[in-house]
């Protein structure tokens, strides 16, 4: 008690006394919560991690936390078909962020200013094989490097890269950027090794003295279609089209060529063929909304110029010109044949109609399973046989870059285990931050930074670029404008908005702690914070 | 000119801080040094609008009179609940007299100062709207009438709160409180009454007034300095929801108070010597509904015996306010 006269005079602050933290029945907690986009990457990338520090203007740790998770930056800010921003929740406030064109400037920063990836802690002692040096097969050596395994890589073609670099043309991926980031995987001791087809997977393992494997090979087989054709019909797959075109010898297809089929090698030929002063016609069997491809690749096909035949089917080849029937939707979505028919003029026929995998090198291993073309895995990527693992689009799963080095990475950290004799067992994952969670008041209002692209009449004749990139100045207000969704950022705003200062702010880069003394719970601090990365708990009384 | 958001900025001046500020861009309430005037313990019920109100203001005006300040306070709930004996939460020097004379307190202190060459102390009263708009009103007005060198804040939270909920001249029109019982054709306290106090003060021409919320924490803290930077009498009007009063969630005292902003229901504006010089453009705009259903003292206007015309009323005070003030983007004020 005070020995100042009765209610005449009170000491300073000695309110402290009275611990109203004894009033709550609920109490505000940090968490971290999964922002939806780091839930979409296939890769598993830590999206909201590396927009953190890009935020701050801090690119390398940005790159750094970015590839401890997908070795390829620079690539995949060109090729992902980024389902993170599909998922990100600034696109219920104004558009989703830029995350792909960041994650390309950064990709790309990496690349000009030289940056290399750590160094292993110290050597396992143990030696794998990866089969295939697509983008699964590369990120799985990456990250079996990176855990300081002795990774061999053992490529049937002539360069690296896989469908990086046969399926995908250079207007979309530029080789040198593959180079770049190939050569930095490389660089961590990967060896490479190239002409090499595996025949047999376990007389490889054995003569190579292998602990493990992890197979990656690909689709690369184009599927055919029996198509009546004459003799002087010129059929070819989309698959060997895209393979020549890094070759010295480019594919010889005619004037009028016609893309058979809807998906993005379809569209990926016929931009290629327009490019090389051909005039491609995809004929697909369907409608543009029923299509495989995406639909900004239809339509930047279209800008360029490639004519597209929905609704059609080819009912025969012949020289020079082929016969094509209009098909109607029935009620289920179906295509129907309606009996009409069409001439269309053809110098070539390139049948873009999906890939198969080439599985004779598992001749003989015993245990495998293969239904449907693909190799059956179990959750942790092992085949039916011990120690052999597989990824990428040999396995079944949707077929993209970003999957494939998505696979990389899970078959490596089970790798890992099983060579360390353990069981790899990834932490729970969060709950999910959905937009509900968020105080979207509190975010500035600012639009979606525009990606420069190509003029059209380059894109029709040149194999450049044709989407740029972000300078420095607008990948920074790019990466800002991430909500980061269940992840604090440090706004400060539990700390001021408390009626009753129990919130203690530790310092930068240190975020906040409650002062359960005196917390009353009321709540504020968790309907004021902007990305939702506080919640109440009841008190248990 | 009125306080200028820092641009682009991720979340800009719309949160307390944020990491990528540069130090001089970042408010008060973000910094580990505010000096917390009401400090914790303090007995104000969870999620206080005038607890939180309190603090921005008397911390702002610390850091704005390095420290030099005397705050004299009249009866209300502010006083009660900071210093209920033998404790006080207040870490400044404080003085309580009676309910209706803080604005004359307030002047004696400053005459004191002044006498005694102490120019670097400055002086701060502060209120309820009770203590502001009713009992203390004549001694306000007295003091706005000579110009004494004091800012006079008042937390309106539009009743009288630590009695019981009674109704003030500050309570809206429809609103129920112990004293305007939701009964009768018209429930609720009637339309027309009250008084504009930020407008009364206007015309007596005085150097600064000015108006804000507890949802705008940059603008609070940037009419607190600016008020501090002025010698003579000032006036802030700060809206405090009441938790208690209101009827409505302890979590949602900052969402109502930007919703009234939002809704035009409470223009933030600042005005110096009678004339308005700046408006806190409202961003989003509301209906009035919007601002009042999670009232649980507007709830007699909705449900079953629902008061659309009411409702309108309302509305058109808020869409008056708009107009007057100029609260959308494209329109200049007409005061």
């Amino acid at each position: 008690m005070s020995n100042k006269p009765f209610a005449i005079t009170l000491k300073p602050g000695t309110s402290l006394a009275n611990l109203t933290g004894t009033w709550r029945t609920a109490r505000p907690v940090y968490l971290n919560r999964l922002p939806p986009c780091n839930n979409a990457c296939p890769a598993g990338e830590n999206i909201q991690g590396w927009l953190f520090h890009a935020e701050s203007g801090d690119y390398e740790q940005a790159w750094r936390v970015l590839v401890h998770d997908n070795p390829l930056p620079a690539v995949m800010g060109r090729v992902c078909y980024h389902p993170c921003e599909t998922s990100c929740n600034r696109g219920q406030l104004d558009e989703a962020v830029g995350i792909n064109s960041v994650e390309r400037f950064l990709g790309d920063e990496a690349i000009k200013r030289g940056w290399k990836f750590e160094a292993p802690a110290q050597a396992s002692g143990k030696k794998v094989l990866v089969v295939g040096a697509g983008p699964s097969g590369l990120s799985a050596a990456y990250h079996l490097a990176r855990t300081g395994h002795r990774v061999e890589i053992h490529e049937a073609g002539p360069l690296a890269g896989g469908m990086m670099r046969f399926g995908i043309p250079k207007y979309r991926l530029p080789r040198d950027v593959l180079d770049a980031e190939v050569q930095r995987i490389l660089d961590l001791g990967v060896t490479l090794k190239l002409n090499t087809k595996v025949g047999n997977i376990e007389q490889s393992m054995q003569q190579g003295g292998f602990d493990a494997a992890f197979l990656a090979v690909g689709a690369h087989i184009g599927k055919r279609t029996m198509i009546p054709a004459g003799d002087a019909s010129h059929i070819v797959d989309a698959v060997s089209v895209l393979r020549s075109m890094e070759g010295e010898d480019k594919p010889m297809l005619g004037r009028k060529v016609v893309v058979y089929g809807g998906g993005n090698t379809a569209i990926d030929v016929a931009r290629t063929v327009k490019r090389m002063g051909g005039e491609p016609i995809i004929v697909y069997r369907r409608t543009r909304d029923k299509a495989p491809a995406h639909d900004f690749e239809i339509e930047e096909a279209l800008q360029e110029g490639v004519m597209i035949k929905w609704l059609s089917t080819i009912k025969q080849a012949g020289a020079g010109e082929i016969t094509v029937e209009k098909m109607e939707l029935d009620e289920k979505g179906f295509p129907q044949p309606t009996g009409e028919f069409e001439k269309l003029e053809a110098d070539s026929v390139v049948l873009a109609l999906g890939q198969d995998v080439d599985m004779s090198l598992l001749d003989g291993v015993a245990g495998l399973e293969i239904k449907d073309g693909t190799v059956q895995v179990a959750p942790n990527m092992m085949t039916g046989r011990a120690g052999i693992f597989a990824g990428g689009d040999m396995v079944p799963s949707e077929r993209t870059v970003t999957v494939g080095v998505g696979h990389g990475k899970k078959a490596a950290r089970n790798i890992d285990a099983w060579l360390r004799g353990i069981t790899y067992a990834p932490e729970p994952k969060h709950e999910i931050a959905t937009f509900d969670k968020l105080n979207p008041w509190y975010y500035s209002d600012a639009d979606k930074t525009v990606r420069p692209m190509l003029d059209i009449i380059r894109r029709q004749t040149s194999f450049d670029e044709v989407q740029g990139g972000l300078d420095e100045t607008n990948a920074l207000f790019e990466a800002r404008r991430c909500l980061s969704c269940g992840n604090c950022f440090e706004c400060d705003n539990c700390y001021g908005v408390c009626p009753d200062n129990a919130v203690i702010k530790l310092g930068p880069g240190k975020g906040f702690e409650f002062n359960y003394d005196y917390c009353k719970g009321c709540g504020i601090c968790v309907a004021e914070c902007p990305c939702g990365a506080i919640k109440m708990v009841t008190e248990d009384i | 000119m009125s306080f200028q958001p820092v641009k682009f900025y991720q979340t800009g001046t719309y949160t307390v801080g944020n990491r990528l500020l540069a130090a001089d861009e970042r408010s008060v309430q973000a910094g580990e040094q505010r000096s917390n005037s009401i400090n914790s313990g303090h007995r104000a019920c969870q999620g206080c609008g005038e607890a939180l109100g309190a603090r921005y203001a008397i911390d702002a005006a610390m850091a704005e009179s390095n420290g030099q300040l005397i705050a004299v306070n009249a009866t209300g709930c502010l006083e009660v609940f900071s210093t209920p004996y033998p404790e006080s939460s207040w870490q400044v020097p404080w003085i309580h007299s009676v309910f209706g004379n803080a604005p004359a307190v307030a002047t004696g202190v400053a005459a004191a100062m002044k006498v005694k060459g102490r120019h670097d102390v400055r002086v701060v009263a502060q209120g309820g709207d009770g203590g502001t708009t009713d009992i203390g009103f004549g001694c306000l007005s007295g003091m706005f009438e000579r110009n004494d060198d004091v800012l006079y804040i008042c937390y309106d939270n539009e009743a009288y709160m630590n009695t019981g909920v009674q109704r003030s001249s500050a309570t809206p029109p429809a609103a129920r409180t112990a004293t305007t019982m939701p009964v009768g054709p018209e429930p609720g306290n009637v339309f027309g009454q009250g008084k504009n106090v930020p407008e009364i003060a206007m015309a007596h021409g005085i150097p600064y007034v000015a108006t804000a919320t507890v949802a705008d924490l940059r603008d609070l803290e940037y009419k607190v300095r600016k008020a501090m930077k002025i010698h003579g009498a000032r006036y802030i009007q700060i809206f405090v929801p009441c938790p208690l009063g209101w009827g409505t969630a302890s979590h949602d005292t900052i969402r109502i108070a930007r919703l009234a902003k939002e809704c035009g229901m409470f223009p933030v504006f600042e005005a110096e010597h009678g004339e308005v010089t700046g408006v806190l453009k409202i961003r989003s705009k509301q209906p009035i509904e919007e601002y009042l259903k999670p009232q649980k003292r507007f709830a007699h206007l909705f449900g079953k015996h629902a008061h659309p015309e009411m409702v309108a009323r309302l509305q058109a005070i808020a869409d008056r306010n708009i107009r007057k003030y100029g609260l959308l983007d494209e329109e200049a004020a007409h005061v």
